[in-house]
């Protein structure tokens, strides 16, 4: 490898409560690129991202961000580097209206003119957004819940983009519009993303590589058509 | 819908059974020691009679028997709201300023005493709704800063004979102070955990006040407050500047519907900027704010403080207006009254809390004669309350323009 990772996770512990939830995990990802952890209930994937995050904090190892250490930053002064999560379960905030939650992922942003481009292309991402701006972000559906979600994300043009099981709770037409759209993300911001999945499937389809979280570790890591056709995987996450 | 409405008969009257069984106790045991049923029995009466019309009528109305005086009403609510909507806001505002400026012409002592009061509260359940409404952090002890407020222009009044309008300033200062150093240690705590210590510090003000003998006087209180000064112009011998201190009530009014006004535009430009954005994404969710990148002790903090100014201003004018504190002044049913007025009104919304305000010192005021019955018929007002607009009276309005929003 030539390219310098944007995000890389150096032996990395840390602890929910009392417990032990990540037991020195290392992995990198790449400018551009769709790197996806998966993993079943439990095994430390969301206190992976809250880790990157800040929100938990780190007990062992490093965390390095373009190059520069971030562990130990407060987790507010992240989105303004352009590292910004769309955190598990949507999350959005209910009693703001659809724009003002929009308004929000842009909070450390003074530039209003662009602001208000990025806000017309997420409500080209998301056509039901814009019909829906003036209601309040609870009365949404849970599809349109992660897609204001992941726009509140985009509003602080990330550079690396941690999404936290997109797919969770919605109907599989929902989850293959979510993922396009993910897709397209990638592609056309050259956003590298960084996706956390127990849908196996429809994870390794999307990214490029993949990591294994088991109990706080990862146990396995490869390209995402390998693990897809790993027979280990196939049993464990894949349902044959 | 038979089926229903006798399940509700069922309920009700299992409930009025257990009433009266409460009610008995209360009512017809003796101090020496006697039971009686007769004046409980007749008081249950009153209260089977009353609901029985209440809920009949209801029934009726939910089966539809009601109709026919349902839908005049309906039309007549049509016509009031149609032609409420067809006049602009910027009028209602005009109407209520005018009627509030020309107040004191067609009124006498006791309506503006009472309208005094009612501002103060405005302006402490604005201060308080930053805090509650916007923060969403649930703060049980907001009086203290109201204290804190009418305390300091006590003491630099009688210490420095500093003026009214010199020292509301370093009211809403010191009752800022006063916020910065409870929210410092506080604000890590969420929700039930923080009521409890905000509850302890309200209380810890007060007890420092009743006890700091060489400072505040106790229990005793402060005398001798001077009332607010103006200077103006006069032109008997020649032009000069008079001064004179504004003892009539009237004067005192027009002091208090300045400070109102400004807390009403402050708290509004606050609640539609960036930052009363931020502070609703904290009570939204806060690990999600600060994943948006809001600084969120910071701002907590920042919400404590602003909350805490208002309580300052409207404390000032409170020591200056009854030129006397004294502790008993800041109990904690102050705090719990504001905290009422907040959650009556609707929480975040400011004609909510002007209402709420309004609501809660005219009507007792009103029904002084049934003054005995008052805090029944409070609880009995928030229950329904929280039954049918658990939202408060007037909920806010969530979209409103943010200030960035109307300049581009």
């Amino acid at each position: 490898m030539v390219e310098q990772p944007i995000l890389e996770l150096k032996n990395v512990s840390s602890n929910y409560g009392n417990i032990k939830a990540l037991k020195g995990i290392s992995l990198k990802v790449f400018p551009g690129e769709i790197v996806t952890i998966i993993g079943a209930n439990g095994a430390g994937k969301t206190t992976t991202l809250m880790t990157i995050c800040g929100i938990v904090p780190l007990r062992e190892g490093e965390i390095y961000y373009r190059g520069q250490p971030i562990h130990g930053r407060a987790a507010d002064t992240l989105p303004a580097l352009g590292l910004c999560q769309v955190p598990e379960g949507r999350r959005i905030f209910p009693r703001l209206a659809v724009e003002e939650n929009l308004e929000m992922g842009a909070f450390f942003r003074k530039d209003q003119d662009d602001i208000r481009k990025d806000m017309a292309y997420i409500y080209s991402l998301f056509p039901v957004l814009k019909e829906r701006r003036k209601q309040h972000g609870g009365t949404l559906s849970g599809g349109e819940q992660q897609m204001l979600a992941i726009g509140r994300a985009l509003m602080s043009r990330p550079k690396v983009l941690l999404l936290d099981e997109p797919s969770l709770g919605l109907a599989p037409i929902i989850v293959q519009k979510i993922f396009e759209i993910i897709d397209d993300i990638n592609k056309r911001n050259r956003t590298t993303i960084l996706l956390v999945e127990q849908n196996a499937n429809i994870a390794l389809q999307t990214a490029q590589r993949g990591y294994v979280l088991e109990t706080g570790s990862i146990v396995m890591e490869d390209d995402a058509e390998v693990l897809m056709n790993d027979p280990r995987i196939r049993k464990a996450y894949l349902g044959e | 819908m038979i089926h229903e409405s006798k399940k509700i008969w069922k309920n009700y009257a299992i409930g009025l059974i257990w009433f009266f069984v409460l009610l008995w106790p209360l009512l017809g045991i003796h101090k020496d020691g006697s039971l009686t049923i007769g004046r409980a029995f007749s008081v249950w009466l009153y209260v089977l009679a009353g609901t029985f019309i209440c809920l009949s009528l209801y029934t009726l109305h939910k089966n539809d028997i009601l109709k026919w005086t349902g839908s005049p009403m309906a039309k007549a609510k049509d016509r009031v709201t149609a032609a409420a909507g067809a006049l602009p806001n910027w009028f209602w505002v005009l109407l209520i300023l005018t009627v509030a400026v020309l107040l004191p012409l067609f009124s006498h002592r006791y309506a503006q005493d009472v309208a005094i009061n009612v501002l103060i509260y405005i302006t402490l359940g604005l201060g308080l709704n930053i805090v509650v409404g916007l923060a969403g952090m649930l703060d049980l002890g907001y009086i203290a800063f109201y204290g804190v407020g009418a305390y300091t222009y006590a003491l630099l009044n009688l210490q420095y004979g500093m003026s009214f309008w010199v020292a509301l300033p370093f009211s809403a200062f010191f009752a800022c102070l006063a916020g910065c150093i409870i929210g410092y240690p506080t604000l890590r705590m969420r929700g039930d955990y923080l009521a409890i210590v905000t509850l302890g510090f309200g209380e810890i003000v007060r007890i420092i006040l009743n006890n700091w003998m060489e400072l505040t006087n106790g229990p005793n209180g402060l005398l001798g407050i001077k009332p607010p000064g103006i200077y103006y112009p006069s032109f008997a011998h020649g032009f000069s500047l008079e001064f004179l201190y504004l003892k009539k009530l009237y004067l005192l009014y027009y002091v208090i519907l300045f400070i109102c006004i400004f807390t009403i535009v402050a708290v509004y430009r606050l609640n539609f900027s960036r930052i009363g954005r931020a502070w609703e994404a904290i009570r939204e969710d806060e690990t999600v704010a600060e994943l948006m990148g809001v600084n969120t002790f910071r701002l907590k903090l920042l919400a404590y403080a602003m909350g805490a100014i208002f309580g300052g201003l409207a404390g000032a004018f409170f020591s200056a207006r009854m030129r006397f504190v004294s502790p008993e002044s800041f109990s904690f049913l102050e705090s719990a009254m504001v905290l009422s007025m907040v959650v009556l009104g609707g929480m975040a919304s400011i004609p909510g809390i002007i209402l709420g305000a309004f609501a809660l010192i005219v009507l007792p005021e009103v029904f002084r004669e049934v003054e005995l019955y008052r805090m029944l018929a409070f609880g009995a007002a928030m229950t329904l309350m929280m039954l049918f607009r658990p939202e408060g009276l007037i909920p806010a309005k969530r979209v409103g323009t943010r200030s960035e929003e109307r300049g581009g």
